[in-house]
């Protein structure tokens, strides 16, 4: 069995040996459910899509995922089973892939568990599956650049509250810097050339691009382009971390 | 085998590891000495491919561990300081994802890891949570852990710390037969375990190589070695009978317990003269000692004198 499975085992057999897997499931869960049918009008809006349910993931991603990306180097650091991973035989790559793939599949499964949602709506109506799934597929692919982002925070430091709190705060960057309120708000300083190209780094404008069903490539790349940048800053600040 | 080539490491201004070059050769078990902080952990982890070395090299094996890491790591097995382990997980998983990562294919690795439980005797404990066990069986996890892929090279950092006497023992047991074929690099600072298990020492202290010999080279250089020391009760025995002997060079008498020790002249052996001595004075002695030489004091001498490398490098090959 090649390394990054390995490590990937052992990283998802430890989100569920602590509590933390069962609690991010039933806090993600019920979360999804109150706003999608509280704060989202499911049911007042008289449409039968799951526009209101995709639109939290955003939110829910803040809070949730640095609370499962903030020990994925972090604890090691701190725990000395750093030294233990990285005197096996892989490479930092391989190491790094084997956690963030363990925590994306662990998103992947979460989002799976939201299936009464999904049944919910086509009992009441008749919706447009494809876009229910393009959604999911959206919703799946930014939970992987915050993930990515989580890992890469995560190198940086022992703590994991740091971690946390610094993922967080990247995070919530990423999702407002599109805003409208956001670029209005900078209009009037900056030049408008960088306004338009920092407003296409909104992970926001992206995702909800794909929610709504259109799977334009622009869209994709920027997802796994985002993932790949942060996964790489990872490697090299562990990398790093051995030099000083 | 395990070589090392000006191996060096600066954190800032401190340089914990000076230019250290060591050679270990298979059949040897090599124990690395010296104070806390003179390095020893930081040279073992540059070894370990955890660190990189601000210059010089390492090599296991004859592979590089900075351009051919992962063949360096397949040859070597470890044991960090401390034994780090998932607390997580039970011992049998821990052992299984090493299986994993060691690329052991599924029946050798099975058989690999009844027989390092059973070696260990850790076969009770396998269902147990690593975070519940004590600290002598986390030590014994850990080094399950460095030898279940059977590496032709071990490096153990501190393997017997916090193990009572009689797993001591058993680990050190396991060390002589695998010492047989293969390298072994230990960190310790308990001298008692160099005489049990090296073959050679190096001692380092603030990052420098400073004696390189046998413990039986090192122990010649202690002035007890060769020196004869006894219990006489009630003896009024006069230190000047002793002190007239020529190759007696001073007598020492213990304050606590007054146990005398003469010490001799350079390659002088005095154990026959001061036997016959006490005889002839008719005195009960009710035990007599030849010392080998108390590699506590020359540990002390060489690492706390300033340069302290006069002339005990060398010797063991």
């Amino acid at each position: 069995m090649s390394p990054v499975s390995a490590v990937l085992r052992r990283e998802l057999r430890s989100y569920f040996v602590t509590p933390v897997a069962y609690v991010f499931l039933v806090i993600f869960l019920v979360l999804a459910g109150i706003l999608t049918f509280y704060a989202g009008d499911f049911y007042e809006r008289g449409q039968a899509d799951l526009q209101p349910f995709f639109v939290m993931h955003p939110w829910l991603y803040l809070i949730l995922v640095p609370a499962i990306t903030m020990r994925m180097w972090a604890e090691e650091a701190k725990g000395g089973t750093l030294e233990l991973l990285l005197t096996l035989p892989l490479t930092l790559w391989q190491a790094m892939l084997g956690k963030f793939f363990a925590a994306w599949l662990f998103i992947g499964l979460a989002l799976v568990l939201t299936f009464p949602i999904w049944i919910t709506v086509n009992y009441l109506g008749s919706p447009d599956n494809g876009v229910i799934l393009a959604g999911y597929l959206g919703s799946w692919l930014m939970a992987g650049t915050f993930i990515a982002i989580g890992a890469c925070l995560s190198a940086l430091t022992r703590s994991q509250v740091v971690a946390f709190i610094l993922t967080a705060l990247v995070c919530v960057l990423l999702i407002l810097v599109g805003q409208p309120q956001v670029l209005d708000f900078f209009s009037g300083t900056v030049p408008r050339k960088l306004i338009n190209a920092v407003a296409h780094l909104s992970m926001l404008r992206h995702f909800e691009a794909i929610a709504r069903g259109v799977l334009d490539m622009r869209d994709l790349v920027y997802f796994l382009l985002s993932m790949v940048g942060w996964l790489v800053a990872g490697v090299l600040l562990l990398d790093l971390k051995r030099t000083r | 085998m395990i070589e090392t080539d000006q191996l060096t490491r600066c954190y800032g201004n401190l340089t914990a590891v000076d230019a250290l070059s060591i050679r270990v050769e298979p059949g040897q078990v090599l124990g690395l000495l010296g104070p806390n902080g003179a390095g020893k952990s930081t040279a073992m982890r540059m070894i370990a491919g955890f660190l990189v070395p601000t210059s010089g090299t390492a090599r296991v094996c004859g592979h590089d561990v900075s351009r051919e890491p992962l063949k360096a790591k397949r040859a070597l097995g470890y044991l960090p300081e401390g034994a780090p382990s998932y607390g997580e997980m039970t011992v049998r998983e821990f052992l299984q994802f090493i299986v994993r990562m060691r690329g052991l294919k599924a029946e050798a690795g099975y058989r690999r890891f009844e027989a390092v439980a059973q070696q260990l005797q850790l076969e009770e404990v396998l269902g147990l949570c690593i975070d519940t066990l004590s600290k002598g069986l986390r030590r014994r996890v850990g080094l399950a852990q460095a030898i279940l892929h059977d590496p032709p090279v071990l490096m153990l950092d501190e393997p017997t710390d916090g193990l009572d006497p009689n797993q001591k023992h058993a680990v050190r047991q396991l060390i002589d037969v695998m010492a047989r074929e293969r390298t072994i690099l230990i960190s310790t600072h308990l001298l008692e375990e160099v005489h049990a298990l090296c073959n050679r020492v190096v001692i380092i202290a603030r990052g420098k190589l400073l004696a390189d010999a046998t413990p039986a080279e090192l122990e010649a250089r202690s002035r007890y070695h060769g020196a004869v020391s006894f219990s006489a009760p009630g003896s009024g025995m006069s230190q000047e009978m002793l002190g007239r002997l020529p190759q007696v060079a001073s007598i020492e008498i213990d304050p606590l317990d007054g146990r005398i020790t003469v010490f001799p002249k350079p390659g002088e052996r005095i154990l026959d003269p001061v036997e016959r001595l006490l005889r002839e004075q008719g005195l009960e002695v009710s035990e007599i000692q030849l010392e080998r030489g108390r590699l506590d004091e020359v540990f002390r001498q060489i690492t706390t004198s300033g340069d302290g490398a006069d002339g005990f490098i060398g010797g063991a090959a």
